[in-house]
């Protein structure tokens, strides 16, 4: 050590330094980032790009363009990202069934690899919000209270209290969040589908994106607990009147019916 | 020793038996109370045997459910607006800032005993209560039940529908939770639509700016005291009326305007009043525990600065949610002061609908000029105008409903919302009309059956071939019963004005009032407003044998 430090003022001290450090950083890099699978990853994204442009051409390009550039049919699609493509797709929104107020939510035609493959393309068309990572979107560990407390500052004036929907002017509705796949629900936070406005992580976080998920997780998902019974739709006092009135007035008077029918009488003359 | 002689001077005479135990407890309590007298007079008092005479039991018990519920909720709510963190059970809601109110109302519902269950069945309870004072004034209505003497009792009966629909609202409201305190905003906001002192009287109702820390407590006291209280005298009234009155029964054999028919108070009508209360309470305490009712704890505190939709009122608050809903939102702006007519509009449309059903047993008699007293019920066909008014009625409100809850419409139908609205928008001026012009048209139709079958008899579904090949059903005739039922009601003539001169040639002024009230009773009673019942000669004609049918 003591040979070490005597020349460490060394004049080549500094080129020995350099040269070591680089040779630890290329080696690491070397050690973590193989070259050949960066090299078959950019081929792969190519390919994906090539082949979600096939994709785009048959089942998308008749509204959207040819481009992505959007027509008198449908909007363009340059720079609304990969996020958005998952989510229009997977939930069976795009491709279009028929015009209309709002495309209904409905089975999905592509599978997840082709969705990706055409997410893959419209990216490429131009910047946008990418598909979202499992550790981005589930649910574990966020704040439920916070994503309540989020959900009916955001979401509930649309959505109801807990997300079982609402109507919007002129046949268009924010749907029912009931079981909606935690990803989706990123998505179009992120993107902004259809009617409803978008939330980029700069007006509404990562992580509170993640606690809004957690609360629908508990309040409205089939494994929510429901304390008082059937929950009756979650719509509130409508439905609650409609229930007291046909099943709660209705036994009544199907019970008032039966003991005026089965009366002590007097001998008939 | 000196029990035997207590016990000889008790039973009397000796060689006597003694007297069992409720006669003793019965003559302890009648040379104090004096119960005998008042036994007497009213333990045999008939009640005729209907189940529509039964509605009103209904309200009566769910009353009474909902005052044993509500004590028990008092014993755990805390009316206060204090800010709160919570800290129990339910996860959603735990480090939440809420009001006191809200966190006692979590505390009822996850922590209390029983508590869930019994918030459940006081507000279904309460749902109940409202729908079947609805349906009872509705089986009064259309029976005539209301005419003389009972016009004050109806107004009774009315008060306290409108007294439950306020009561139920400031109840809804005590949670202070998200649903209850837009509510609670919505009627902020109708005070303020009125011109001049709205919004003075918003200011003394929330003891300064909504929403304050005062509503809580305010609306307590008035749901739990003042409410309650008034419509508990009003209740004891209603039922002394309808003692006093007695009950009014259908027309049928042996039944006339100046008897009752019917079982007896005591015992069987008590027996059977008293197991009703049972099921009564043991089928909302059933629906209670089966369905969910207001869960607050999905709904979350209230803060003025959120909202949601679907934010409805319950039931009987609808039709006014609805009114709210489809009105345009019109305003004027006048030397700096706005007049919202879009809200002030509604607000004054929701007593008057309320009001037009209140009205009409006196707007009847004056336009009838029938001061009789009348205890046999109309059959609702032989009313056609009255039955006519009530379905009219009946459909403006629920038109009404429909607005209220319009958004639910929309997305449960898949129509546009603003479709609803237009609908009933519309439908609030043409569909009371056409259900007054068809329910009329189907009341005369009842009474032509009524009349054939009164003449013809019933038809029996024999068809029976006569020698010269001609086919005919064979109609069975009544029985006297039957036919005694079905013309046992009477017709009235309409009102005629008197002759422009009288006998001695001097002419008369008929006045604007009376003028009107001969055009009313012509509408009412006047050319095909009612089919002429069977008389006895066409009776005698066509069963005599002569007439061929």
């Amino acid at each position: 050590m003591k040979k070490l430090s005597a020349r460490r003022r060394h004049p080549l001290a500094a080129v020995v330094v350099l040269l070591f450090a680089l040779a630890v950083t290329g080696g690491l890099y070397a050690a973590f980032a193989p070259a050949d699978t960066a090299k078959a990853d950019g081929t792969a994204q190519s390919l994906a790009i090539e082949e979600g442009k096939k994709l785009y051409s048959v089942g998308c390009a008749s509204c959207h363009g040819t481009g992505g550039q959007g027509t008198s049919d449908g909007p363009s699609l340059v720079g609304v990202g990969a996020a958005a493509v998952d989510f229009q797709v997977r939930t069976g929104r795009m491709p279009l069934q028929q015009q209309g107020a709002q495309a209904p939510r409905k089975k999905a035609i592509y599978s997840q690899a082709q969705t990706d493959q055409i997410a893959a393309y419209i990216a490429s068309l131009g910047a946008g919000p990418s598909v979202p990572t499992k550790d981005q979107y589930s649910p574990d560990g966020a704040d439920i209270a916070k994503g309540g407390e989020l959900f009916r500052t955001n979401c509930a004036q649309c959505h109801n209290f807990t997300g079982k929907g609402g109507a919007l002017s002129n046949g268009k509705y924010a749907p029912d969040l009931t079981d909606v796949n935690p990803k989706h629900i990123y998505e179009a936070m992120q993107t902004g589908p259809q009617n409803m406005p978008s939330f980029p992580d700069t007006t509404m976080s990562e992580k509170n994106k993640k606690d809004i998920i957690a609360y629908l997780d508990t309040v409205n998902s089939s494994k929510s607990e429901s304390p008082g019974g059937l929950e009756l739709g979650g719509l509130g006092p409508v439905s609650e009147g409609l229930f007291a009135w046909i099943f709660g007035l209705g036994a009544l008077i199907a019970v008032a019916i039966w003991v005026a029918a089965h009366t002590a009488k007097a001998k008939k003359s | 020793m000196s029990t035997t002689t207590t016990n000889e001077s008790g039973a009397g005479a000796p060689g006597r038996r003694k007297a069992p135990a409720g006669e003793r407890v019965a003559d302890w309590a009648d040379g104090r109370l004096g119960i005998y007298s008042l036994a007497k007079a009213n333990m045999r008092k008939i009640f005729p045997d209907h189940w529509s005479f039964m509605l009103g039991e209904v309200c009566l018990y769910s009353f009474v459910i909902i005052i044993l519920t509500g004590v028990y909720l008092t014993l755990f709510f805390h009316p206060s607006m204090e800010e709160v963190v919570y800290h129990g059970p339910y996860v959603p809601m735990q480090g939440m800032r809420m009001s006191e109110a809200f966190a006692s109302t979590l505390n009822i519902s996850f922590d209390v005993r029983g508590g869930l269950l019994i918030r459940q069945i006081h507000h279904w309870a309460a749902l109940i209560f409202l729908a079947g004072m609805f349906v009872h004034m509705m089986r009064v209505f259309f029976t005539g039940a209301f005419r003389k003497p009972r016009e004050v009792n109806w107004l009774f009966g009315f008060l306290l529908f409108v007294l439950g629909m306020f009561t139920g609202f400031t109840g809804y409201s005590l949670p202070d939770d998200l649903l209850s305190g837009t509510g609670v905003r919505f009627m902020e906001g109708a005070i303020l639509s009125v011109p001049i002192i709205g919004t003075y009287i918003s200011m003394f109702l929330f003891g300064g700016e909504f929403p304050g820390s005062d509503f809580v407590p305010r609306f307590f006291s008035i749901h739990v005291l003042l409410l309650p209280g008034i419509m508990l005298g009003l209740l004891v009234a209603h039922l002394i009326l309808v003692i006093y009155h007695k009950h009014t029964q259908f027309p049928g054999p042996g039944r006339t305007n100046k008897n009752v028919v019917g079982l007896p108070l005591m015992p069987v009508y008590m027996a059977k009043a008293g197991g009703f209360f049972f099921l009564v309470f043991g089928i909302i305490a059933a629906i209670a525990a089966i369905a969910s009712i207001n869960p607050i704890w999905a709904i979350g505190p209230y803060r003025p600065d959120q909202v949601s939709t679907g934010a409805q009122p319950d039931w009987y608050m609808g039709f006014a949610e609805g009114l709210i809903r489809v009105m345009p939102g019109w305003e004027i702006n006048l030397w700096g002061h706005t007049l919202v007519l879009g809200v002030f509009i509604p607000l004054v449309i929701f007593p008057l609908v309320l009001g037009a059903i209140a009205v009409w047993p006196f707007i009847e008699s004056w336009v009838t000029g029938d001061k009789r007293e009348h205890h046999l019920l109309d059959r609702p066909r032989n009313a056609p105008t009255r039955t006519a008014f009530g379905a009219a009625w009946i459909a403006a409100y629920f038109v009404m409903l429909v607005g209220g809850g319009n958004d639910l419409w929309a997305t449960h139908f898949h129509l546009s919302i603003n479709a609803i609205t237009w609908f009933v928008r519309i439908g609030f001026f043409v569909i009371p009309v056409l259900t007054f012009i068809a329910t009329r048209r189907v009341c005369m139709g009842l009474q032509r059956r009524d009349r054939d079958k009164v003449l013809h008899g019933r038809e029996s579904g024999i068809i029976k071939r006569l020698p010269h090949g001609e086919f005919v059903e064979v109609h069975e005739p009544l029985s006297q019963e039957q036919l005694h039922t079905l013309t046992a009601h009477e017709q009235p003539k309409p009102l005629e004005l008197e002759p422009e001169f009288d006998e001695n040639g001097v002419a008369r002024k008929a006045g604007a009032g009376r003028r009107l009230r001969v055009k009313l009773s012509k509408g009412f009673y006047g050319d095909g407003t009612q089919i002429p019942k069977a008389t006895r000669e066409e009776y005698e004609e066509i069963t005599s044998g002569h007439g061929h049918h």
